[in-house]
């Protein structure tokens, strides 16, 4: 057995410790190609952890009650002992910023450091979702503006209406980003009609100032042009452009609610991989250090027991199970594509023909920096995952007395599983699928939003009228909810100045009149 | 690679707090209402902590637009055993099955309470919330003997004790800059000729005359004292007169056989939360405790809650004791001081007119306030009569009002002390 330095020893870390292994770890990962911004890593106590998770770990955020209950409610449950905290908490930002808690030991800190600071911090900088919507060097500065801005708001228009402004949006919150890049080319065909039916609106809007002088009964209802022409999905950026009478600091908190969750929407989506690929290369560095002889045996043991437990999947009966765990998913795909690379089977040149005996280096940083979630699993999820989870599929239809097992990990099963589990990791498929309809400008000024059903899953009532009000709050018009099946509403909700009502099979609301 | 590590355990942890407090004062009508019940339900002796607070979840929830149960419902799970491709199996029984993605757990099926931690000060502000003490600016300037000395800046007289030795040199700095200047700009322009002319030839008498000035100036210059008597500046200090800080509450209670260890203890609750209330506006707070039966006597805590005596009941012996001690111990001008008296409305029925009169003539003239409370659910008594009389004159610091049990303390402290609109 060769003769082994480590770096340090013992548990309790110290400044110098950690600079130490920041700087080996830099070594290792630069050996592996991990591109990542500069570090910053901050030493902080686990209050103050409790702050930064109850601001969504935004180094600096805008005071709203919403985040003082996410404060209270942690604080009750670690007192409890529910739960422990994170060791780390990482901001992708530009240098990116890692929080570790000064009660981890110092194994503890190298691992971390390996996760947040070469993991994570490589894949902010490298996936391509977090390259086109996010711009790390810039989000601190905008937090640092939005929270200035709602201070200065709530000085002049008042702590109340600034919170009950920024509760409606937060309910909206999962509406104010752009799912799809709707493409900037149209045909000319379709130009031409647009600036026809912009003539027209404007057309209208003239004719609109003399609609009080009686006409003849022969003067036929001028057609007016649908509003929006297509389904908005953006909603908050409609409210925004679009509400009838918000006032401009209004709107520019919507903005703002919508550019911060926009910001988070690719980690929204990449939480599998984001985390899998974490601990990927923690495993990885740290193995690498070990094999160089600067770290312990003692410290391998310690650092594999965090480990184990990150990796921990519950079955689907147990009573700690909570879903599949992210880390041990994207851990165990990442894993895999290196094995497929490095030593592939028959079945995996059959499924993965195109990265079989491939170089593993490069198929993983590809992997990494092209797909999200949804995406990732339907390309890389390899049969030997689904049979080591022991994967399978449910189907739980309200029509059948019973639930049908649809699908399990055999030869027959592997595709349908990867395709299903692919799906559950779609954002949009998840949540409901809601629309922006049409705005009666003719009219009462009333909003339809539109309902999408999959599968004939409903909305939760209950929820979806309190979210109405504040759609109403920003609307300051009638609201109209139609959930769709297929081409038919099978329950409709209004909410005007007093209540929301589910009036569902009561005749014809005007937006019907057209 | 540029890496930086930075320790920030000594930054301010209480990043939060502006949050924590915001959603404390969104909920204060749920919290305000769990705080009266925890007040209700503690035991006598801890009042002093903070406590759990419950809301229910579905009030402090924020909605989000959500799947409902129904419909064709797919998912993948983990940890198959068993089954296999075609199987049916019961729906677990407890809500469908499932509710898609992993966000189950926000969407508040585990708990319907939202529960939290209140600090110790943060349950008192809510539990004298809108409460305050009257009359309490009456006694605040009056006392002359308590004055304080405060920095009031600095003057150019004073005990040499006293002296302010930066202030000092300071202004000797500034006169001596500001009185030399001139001089030193003639030295320097003088000089500057002096370094032209001297190279030149034929020059050497206006050589001397610039010696001689230049010699005359600095001695001008060295003529500037280095501290002068108009430099020296002395600490001030002005007296400020300290608003009278301590109070004295008296405890009367009737502990004739009518009054049961029951009543007692309703007695005692309300003692406690006067206590808790004045400790919030006073520094230093004596309490006196008076028992009486037919006869009054001072007694401690323990004796004045737990002992038991039997026989009539003389009122006024009590208040009597208690115009005694104050004027004995207690001068009306040095202190502030707050009465309750909790009795079951018994009294000697000839002894209830003079009670009335000693409380007009010599008690309530002195006290900030006094409280009645009447422990008792059956008709009004004589003594009941008597103080409504008092309390027509004495609108302002005589407040009297009746209880039937436990659960009506809190409330009764609140009318007792609610902040009277302006």
């Amino acid at each position: 057995m060769s003769k082994r330095k480590p770096i340090a020893e013992g548990s309790e870390w110290s400044f110098k410790d950690v600079e130490a292994y920041e700087t080996e770890l830099a070594r290792v990962a630069e050996r592996y190609r991990l591109d990542t911004y500069p570090n910053q890593i901050e030493i902080i106590s686990a209050e103050q952890m409790m702050d930064a998770y109850s601001s969504t770990g935004m180094p600096v955020g805008y005071h709203h009650w919403s985040f003082g209950k996410q404060f209270l409610s942690t604080e009750q449950q670690y007192r409890r002992g529910h739960i422990g905290l994170a060791y780390e908490l990482v901001i992708n930002s530009n240098p990116c910023i890692s929080y570790l808690m000064e009660e981890n030991t110092l194994t503890l800190q190298a691992l971390v450091i390996a996760h947040a600071c070469f993991g994570h911090n490589s894949f902010f900088k490298g996936n391509y979702l977090f390259k086109t919507w996010t711009d790390a060097s810039a989000i601190v500065d905008y937090l640092l503006f939005a929270k200035k801005y709602v201070a200065e708001c709530e000085e002049r228009h008042g702590v109340e209406a600034t919170e009950s402004l920024l509760d409606s949006c937060h309910a909206l919150m999962n509406y104010g980003v752009d799912r799809f890049r709707r493409p900037a080319s149209i045909s000319a065909e379709d130009e031409t009609r647009r600036q026809h039916e912009r003539e027209e609106f404007l057309q209208a809007q003239v004719n609109d100032l003399w609609r009080t002088i009686p006409t003849k009964k022969k003067a036929k209802v001028e057609e007016w042009p649908k509003f929006p022409p297509e389904p908005q999905e953006n909603l908050l950026y409609f409210i925004e452009k679009n509400a009838p009478i918000l006032e401009p600091w209004e709107r520019e908190i919507v903005r703002i609610v919508r550019k911060i969750t926009q910001y988070f929407y690719p980690q929204r989506q990449t939480k599998v991989m984001n985390e899998g690929w974490a601990t990927f290369w923690h495993y990885t560095l740290l193995h690498t250090l070990y094999d160089e002889g600067l770290v312990t045996d003692g410290f391998m043991l310690e650092f594999l027991q965090s480990h184990t437990n990150v990796i921990y999947q519950p079955a689907f009966d147990s009573p700690h199970f909570s879903g599949i765990n992210p880390y041990t998913l994207g851990y165990a795909m990442f894993t895999d594509i290196r094995r497929i690379c490095e030593q592939p089977t028959d079945e995996d040149k059959r499924f993965f023909p195109d990265i079989a005996g491939s170089d593993w280096l490069d198929t993983l940083h590809h992997a990494m920096a092209n797909y999200k979630d949804e995406s990732f699993i339907l390309q890389f999820l390899s049969p030997k995952i689904i049979r080591d989870l022991k994967l399978f599929g449910i189907v739980d239809d309200d029509k059948e007395k019973e639930i049908e097992i649809s699908v399990i990990h055999d030869d027959n099963g592997y595709r349908q599983i990867r395709e299903e589990l692919a799906e559950q990791y779609n954002l949009s498929a998840q949540e409901p699928n809601i629309q922006v309809q049409e705005v009666d400008l003719r009219g009462d000024r009333s909003l339809t939003i539109r309902h999408l059903q999959h599968d004939r899953i409903p909305l939760d009532e209950d929820s979806a009228k309190e979210v109405m009000k504040h759609l109403h709050h920003l609307w300051h018009f009638d609201v109209h909810l139609e959930s769709m099946q297929e081409e038919s509403v099978t329950a409709r909700y209004i909410c005007d100045d007093d209540s929301t009502r589910n009036v569902t099979g009561e005749e014809t609301s005007p937006a019907e009149i057209v | 690679m540029a890496f930086q590590l930075i320790d920030r355990r000594l930054n301010g942890k209480h990043k939060s707090a502006v949050n924590r407090q915001r959603f404390l004062r969104r909920y204060r009508k749920h919290i305000k209402e769990a705080v009266a019940d925890a007040v209700n339900k503690r035991s006598i002796t801890d009042t002093d902590r903070g406590d759990e607070i419950s809301i229910p979840r579905k009030d402090v929830s924020e909605p989000q637009f959500r799947h409902g149960h129904g419909g064709r419902q797919q998912r993948i799970l983990p940890g198959n055993k068993e089954f296999i491709t075609g199987d049916r199996i019961a729906r677990p029984s407890g809500g469908g099955g499932g509710s898609g993605g992993g966000n189950a757990s926000d969407s508040g099926e585990g708990m319907d309470e939202f529960v939290f931690e209140l600090s110790q000060q943060e349950f008192l502000d809510f539990m004298f919330e809108d409460l305050e003490l009257p009359n309490l600016t009456k006694k605040q300037l009056k006392d002359a003997d308590a004055y304080k000395l405060v920095r009031g800046g600095y003057t150019s007289e004073g005990l040499p004790a006293r002296l302010n030795i930066v202030q000092s040199l300071r202004g000797a700095q500034a006169r001596r800059i500001a009185l030399g200047g001139a001089i030193r700009r003639q030295i320097r322009t003088l000089k500057e000729e002096l370094d032209a002319v001297a190279l030149q030839a034929g020059c050497e008498a206006r050589v001397r005359e610039i010696k001689s000035e230049l010699e005359r100036l600095q001695r001008r210059l060295n003529q500037i004292p280095f501290l002068d008597d108009f430099d020296l500046r002395y600490n001030n200090f002005i007296q400020q007169p300290v608003p009278t800080s301590s109070a004295v509450m008296f405890c009367l209670m009737d502990v004739s056989g009518s009054m049961t260890q029951e009543i007692k203890n309703i007695a005692k609750r309300f003692f406690i939360l006067l206590h808790l209330f004045l400790k919030r506006n006073y520094k230093k707070i004596d309490v006196v405790f008076i028992r009486h039966h037919t006869i009054a006597s001072e007694v401690d805590e323990e004796e004045f809650f737990y002992s038991r005596e039997t026989g009539g009941t003389v009122v006024s012996s009590a208040l009597r004791m208690m115009e005694q001690i104050v004027r004995e111990r207690y001068p009306a001008n040095d202190w502030n001081i707050y009465a309750a008296q909790a009795s079951d409305g018994e009294n000697w029925s000839d002894d209830s007119p003079q009670c009335r009169d000693l409380l007009q003539g010599s008690i309530l003239p002195n006290v900030q306030h006094y409280a009645y409370v009447e422990i008792n659910s059956g008709n009004d008594q004589e003594l009941w009569h008597a103080y409504e009389e008092i309390q027509e004159k004495f609108p302002d610091n005589f407040a009297m009002k009746k209880v039937s049990d436990s659960s009506d303390i809190f409330p009764v402290f609140h009318d007792l002390f609610e902040k009277k609109s302006v």
